[in-house]
């Protein structure tokens, strides 16, 4: 479904990514797990054309999207869900949901309320009133209403209590079962290797490892020190 | 004297109202597209002259009146729309000052393209039949115009607030007031909707022009002293934000009016007064966020 190949990104003069290729499958759930700092976030930025690529090629089922903006990226079929959360803090739950709602798919509010009954229940409630795991699955849903064919994700859980994370976990879990084409950025080799299909290991802006689950649990010896410090 | 007060109040209030109006559009602009749009004074100035040629041309004051009202705005929205697409676009990407600039600049041709098309002299306005007297307030006379701008204040106060909170575009701006790269992640043509905000701003700068036109002068230099009423207003009541705007409106309508009963010498000091005042104890504005 989606093919980077040989992806050059800078922020302004610094080089931050050095010929990444990174291949997601129709249905795969992908795991990009790396140290802090090594690229994981501008990947998945580049992918969404807010950080755009210098060099490289991003195909999006044989399209090319690496020059297109942002809002066309995510109209031909890509969500994106920030690290840093991103809510519309002035905007109520629902309207964070409506402004994102494009009825082409399965998703809508009243679905992703399922998904999520805590959102439900805080509807009216402005998004910046929310906590922490509340933002999050806020987040999640709000690029599952637009119906993405293939969703990035970047540390849905950084910084949540155990619980929120556990709840996350078993929600991308059941998103992978109902074949949700997934692309993750995560710390957790745990979480990513009892999920994942295929996993990449970034190391300071390069493919430092790339197998699939299998593979790299058999080769957990030569991925733990890439992601040790 | 306490009905003068009143009665002076109520004065500063339709005062008020026009600043609103124009303000609102200023605040729109600079919430979403963080576009400090000095332009938004020519706006202003230019409906007042498209609504002085449109009165003269018509003939009749009623009429006239009412036709600038459903020409002047819509026009002046385009002329903004143009500007947008064809101007401020191009340097979105570039620092601030760029864009400070280019709007001085064009405040500046606005201005000598309003000089070569209507002269400097001064024009005047007739109010429209049935709005040129006086309604009686506990006892006291006041301008019946001055009570309709007060009427329209509001009616345009709570339609920008149902735009914004029941519709699917208002919603959309607001989301964009609070994170534009995000909500273009979104799927939204956030360059589009930049356009929209700008061309609904300009429009509502035009209004303003259209509104002040029978009760102020229509003269060159209007652009910049309503425009820096406007950026009073904004920063008192919080950029981005319509109600704020309002409020800030409001405050400096009544408070300059009020105050020349008092300090004669001190009032137009008043509004900035209150201005450093918000600064220094709210600097993100009455209704403002910290961001």
């Amino acid at each position: 479904m989606l093919t980077c190949e040989a992806i050059n990104t800078f922020y302004g003069p610094a080089h931050v990514l050095f010929d990444v290729d990174v291949k997601v499958g129709e249905g795969d759930m992908v795991c990009l797990i790396g140290r802090n700092g090594v690229g994981k976030s501008t990947c998945l930025k580049s992918i969404m054309g807010i950080a755009p690529v210098t060099t490289g090629q991003i195909r999006l089922d044989g399209t090319e999207i690496s020059a297109l903006p942002p809002y066309r990226i995510a109209r031909a079929g890509i969500g994106y869900v920030p690290e840093d959360r991103r809510v519309f803090a002035d905007l109520t739950v629902e309207e964070n949901l409506e402004v994102a709602e494009r009825h082409d798919g399965p998703w809508n509010r009243k679905a992703v309320y399922e998904l999520f009954p805590a959102l439900q229940e805080f509807r009216a409630r402005r998004g910046g009133l929310l906590s922490g795991g509340q933002q999050q699955m806020l987040t999640i849903a709000r690029t599952l209403v637009g119906n993405p064919r293939l969703l990035l994700i970047d540390e849905p859980t950084e910084g949540l209590s155990p619980l929120v994370v556990r709840t996350l976990e078993d929600m991308i879990r059941g998103l992978k079962a109902k074949g949700q084409t997934m692309l993750l950025a995560a710390q957790d080799l745990r979480f990513s290797l009892s999920v994942a299909d295929v996993i990449y290991v970034l190391d300071r802006g390069r493919v430092a490892y790339c197998g699939d689950r299998a593979q790299a649990s058999a080769d957990i010896e030569r991925i733990r020190p890439i992601l040790s410090v | 004297m306490m009905d003068e007060i009143l009665i002076q109040a109520l004065s500063g209030l339709s005062r008020g109202m026009v600043l609103f109006v124009v303000a609102s559009g200023l605040t729109l602009i600079f919430g979403t597209m963080r576009i400090a749009n000095f332009a938004h004074g020519s706006f202003y100035m230019l409906a007042a002259f498209l609504t002085y040629s449109v009165a003269t041309m018509v003939g009749d004051r009623t009429w006239g009146f009412l036709a600038a009202l459903c020409l002047a705005p819509p026009i002046v929205a385009g002329v903004g729309a143009l500007i947008e697409w064809g101007l401020l676009k191009r340097i979105a990407t570039r620092p601030h000052q760029y864009q400070l600039i280019l709007t001085y600049a064009i405040t500046l041709i606005v201005a000598d393209g309003i000089k070569m098309l209507w002269g400097s002299d001064y024009r005047t306005v007739a109010r429209p039949a049935g709005l040129d007297g006086a309604i009686t307030i506990l006892d006291m006379p006041f301008p019946t115009y001055n009570a309709m701008l007060i009427l329209v204040g509001v009616l345009i106060a709570v339609g920008l607030h149902l735009l914004l909170t029941r519709t699917r575009f208002g919603k959309t701006i607001r989301a964009a007031v609070a994170d534009g790269e995000m909500i273009g992640a979104l799927g939204v043509n956030v360059q589009r909707l930049f356009t929209g905000v700008f061309a609904l701003g300009a429009g509502l700068a035009g209004l303003g022009g259209v509104l002040a036109a029978p009760v102020g002068s229509v003269s060159l230099g209007i652009d910049s002293s309503i425009i820096i009423e406007s950026f009073a207003v904004i920063i008192i009541g919080g950029v981005g934000n319509v109600m704020g705007a309002l409020i800030g409106a409001v405050l400096i309508g009544v408070v300059h009016a009020v105050g020349i009963l008092f300090v004669p010498k001190l009032a137009i000091a008043f509004v900035f007064i209150a201005l450093c005042a918000v600064l220094l104890i709210r600097p993100q504005g009455l209704l403002g966020r910290n961001t």
